[in-house]
């Protein structure tokens, strides 16, 4: 990369050749939270609590204190998140090469799917498919799961629990092996509250695509928000998360840079 | 008496009537009669040397001087001697409510007082009997209502008295706000106030999408309209008190967090601090958006701010080791409601700490019986409202606990640290 790339796209943004989509959740009060059952530890929802606002508390300034987990609203997960990366090397937040944190994302529409059927799995062959219209997945690219999962805005219908426990889409394990292995993916994203699907906990290894991704050393995002607005390849997408020291994730915005010539959702790119 | 059928609607054009309180200066040794009025009881200083009953409290026998008093339980048993009714009067409080009834009693105990009387005292000479109730300023008043035997044929009526209605905390005809339904208590308490006459229960619903069982069934109850409020969040609180904070008479503080831990059974702060953010910063959210507005509707006709519930736990008296930091959370809690009952105090709203023993409910699972029912615990809530006391011991752990307490509480810290 030279510094006329740098240049190059700093103009392309400034003309709105490239455009900027942000894929994130805003964090509020309403931003429901996972949920555990009660006995287990709970994730902070997310909270503010005023310091001042131009009162008597602090006459010219406004300002809050917040409070919220590591993986409330649209999060970040590092491989330490789970048992499986907890002995890698640079598997926190704080120490994770941030080269990894921007990238090109291919995003697999599911959206159709997933509205007929809130625990749809996303497949091996599902990810074919979409390879012979888009072409073979990048290495080192960030696969984004778009299930339109996120216009769901009443927190009810996003979190759509039963008796049986949530019910939201995700990868199924052999995918979650096959993106890994084959496809060498950096990270796994998702509209839904976690990476994997509402109900992984049963599927085998219980939660797969946090179980092989963390374990090797991939990276997850979640509560991602405005996939409709990204082509199936050609963005790239900027997600650092908070520098924690030896944090499991953190709340983050994630910005994607996208070409304003390429056709959103389903027709083939000239390119992979 | 409105009865029966709807109120009669406020006149929005008239000015609220400011909260007023009747003269409420006690000395130190009267207050002993507003202690056991606090527990809904009536009791007398008793000398420990000649047997003497007497009335009003001093610091001595007046018989024979002795210093060995001690405040006993009286059945309130007597006659009424006398009556007069007061057409006029100086203080502020009274003039707003004349004319005002009262009697002279003589005890079987002894003493003869002056009581307030209701239409269903009965007319003199007739047997009374007497009980010790709070007034608006939070003193004992005495009050002589129908003697047992026909009590409660008259109690619907005497409930209704607007003197009376000063003394108590009726539910009957009053909008009630129930912070936390998704527990069986918050369930139970709902429907025992609906049962009671309240016109409105809000019942308070957070995090909606766990679905708790049984709100769908409540929420089906005509005067019962769930609300979204999650206590852990001042913009819910803010956002609620905003809306209803106005037109609620008696608020019922259900919610709670009990994870069943001491120190060492589970490591961190993160239980303990859940249970601090709901059962003591839910209550300080809860009471800095709306206790202002409830405050300055505490004379606001038959349907005014009155009441201020607080579900606490007799373990907020002394810490129960096995769960040691929801018996922490429950003392702050009980300490920040007594804050909270000083600044109420000036509205007449009363604010009413319960202190149940074990619930039968899910955090106590591994308790043996005899464990309060969510269902008993409403019960003696909204009685304790129609009765109006402040401090409420429902079940007999929590009367056995309230008794050992009182009597010693170093001896009983000792029985609960060895009681695993």
């Amino acid at each position: 990369m030279t510094s006329a790339t740098l240049t190059q796209l700093v103009a392309d943004l400034a003309c709105g050749a490239i455009r900027i989509v942000d894929l994130t959740q805003t964090l509020s009060p309403d931003t429901p939270p996972i949920v555990l059952p009660p006995e287990a530890g709970q994730c902070w929802p997310f909270r503010l609590e005023p310091i001042s606002r131009y009162d008597e508390r602090g006459p010219a300034w406004y300002w809050n204190n917040f409070s919220c987990g590591e993986h409330t609203g649209t999060h970040f997960d590092a491989p330490i998140h789970w048992i499986s990366g907890r002995d890698l090397p640079n598997n926190a937040t704080d120490t994770i090469p941030v080269q990894h944190l921007i990238g090109p994302a291919c995003v697999i529409d599911c959206s159709r799917q997933v509205a007929e059927n809130p625990d749809f799995l996303l497949s091996v062959d599902f990810v074919r498919s979409w390879e012979r219209l888009h072409g073979r997945i990048a290495p080192r690219s960030w696969l984004l799961m778009r299930s339109d999962w996120s216009k769901r805005t009443d927190p009810v219908a996003y979190q759509n629990f039963d008796e049986e426990g949530q019910h939201t889409p995700g990868p199924d394990p052999e995918v979650v092996r096959f993106l890994i292995e084959e496809r060498d993916i950096v990270g796994f994203g998702s509209e839904s509250i976690g990476t994997d699907a509402g109900q992984g906990a049963h599927l085998r290894p219980p939660y797969p695509c946090h179980y092989y991704m963390h374990g090797s050393g991939r990276y997850g995002l979640q509560c991602l928000t405005n996939l409709d607005l990204l082509p199936p390849v050609g963005s790239v997408i900027f997600c650092p998360p908070l520098k924690i020291r030896n944090g499991s994730g953190s709340p983050l915005r994630v910005l994607a840079l996208v070409p304003a010539r390429s056709d959103p959702a389903g027709a083939p790119a000239r390119n992979p | 008496m409105t009865e029966p059928g709807r109120r009669k609607r406020k006149n929005p054009i008239l000015r609220t009537r400011v909260p007023l309180l009747p003269p409420s200066g006690r000395s130190r040794v009267a207050l002993g009669l507003t202690a056991a009025a606090a527990l809904g009881r009536f009791e007398l200083q008793v000398c420990g040397d000649c047997g003497t009953v007497q009335y009003p409290p001093r610091e001595a026998c007046h018989r024979c001087l002795s210093l060995a008093l001690t405040w006993q339980p009286q059945s309130g048993a007597g006659e009424l001697i006398s009556e007069t009714v007061l057409h006029h009067s100086h203080d502020v409080y009274f003039r707003d409510h004349l004319p005002w009834h009262l009697g002279m009693v003589r005890l079987d105990a002894g003493p003869t007082v002056i009581a307030h009387l209701l239409p269903a005292s009965g007319a003199a000479p007739c047997r009374v009997r007497i009980v010790a109730r709070l007034d608006k300023a939070g003193q004992a008043a005495l009050v002589a209502v129908p003697d047992a035997h026909n009590i409660s044929e008259r109690a619907p009526d005497m409930a209704n008295d607007t003197h009376m209605r000063e003394l108590i905390c009726d539910p009957r005809q009053r909008k009630v706000l129930v912070s936390d339904g998704k527990s069986p208590v918050g369930q139970a308490l709902a429907k025992a106030l609906v049962s009671a006459g309240a016109e409105i229960v809000w019942v308070g619903c957070a995090e909606p999408w766990k679905r708790p069982p049984g709100l769908d069934e409540l929420n089906r109850l005509d005067s019962v309209t769930l609300v979204p409020l999650d206590v852990t969040s001042s913009d819910s609180v803010k956002s609620l008190g905003a809306e209803l904070g106005a037109k609620v008479d008696i608020l019922v503080n259900t919610a709670e967090v009990h994870r069943p831990y001491g120190i060492a059974a589970r490591y961190g702060v993160e239980a303990a601090r859940s249970e601090m953010d709901v059962n003591y910063l839910g209550l300080l959210r809860l009471a800095q958006e709306f206790g202002p507005v409830m405050r300055s509707r505490g004379a606001d006709g038959q349907s005014s701010a009155t009441a201020w519930v607080n579900i606490l736990s007799v373990y907020a008296l002394s810490n129960f080791p096995t769960h040691g930091t929801y018996s922490a959370s429950k003392a702050a809690a009980y300490s920040l409601a007594q804050c909270l009952r000083a600044e109420m105090q000036p509205a007449g709203v009363r604010v009413m700490n319960v202190f149940p023993g074990p619930i039968d409910d899910e955090w106590n699972q591994e308790l043996p019986p005899p464990k309060l029912t969510a269902q008993a615990l409403a019960r003696a809530v909204v009685k304790g409202l129609q009765e109006g006391v402040e401090d409420l011991f429902p079940g007999e752990v929590a009367q056995e606990w309230l008794a050992r307490w009182r009597e010693n509480p170093k001896v009983l810290e000792r029985e609960l640290a060895m009681s695993r």
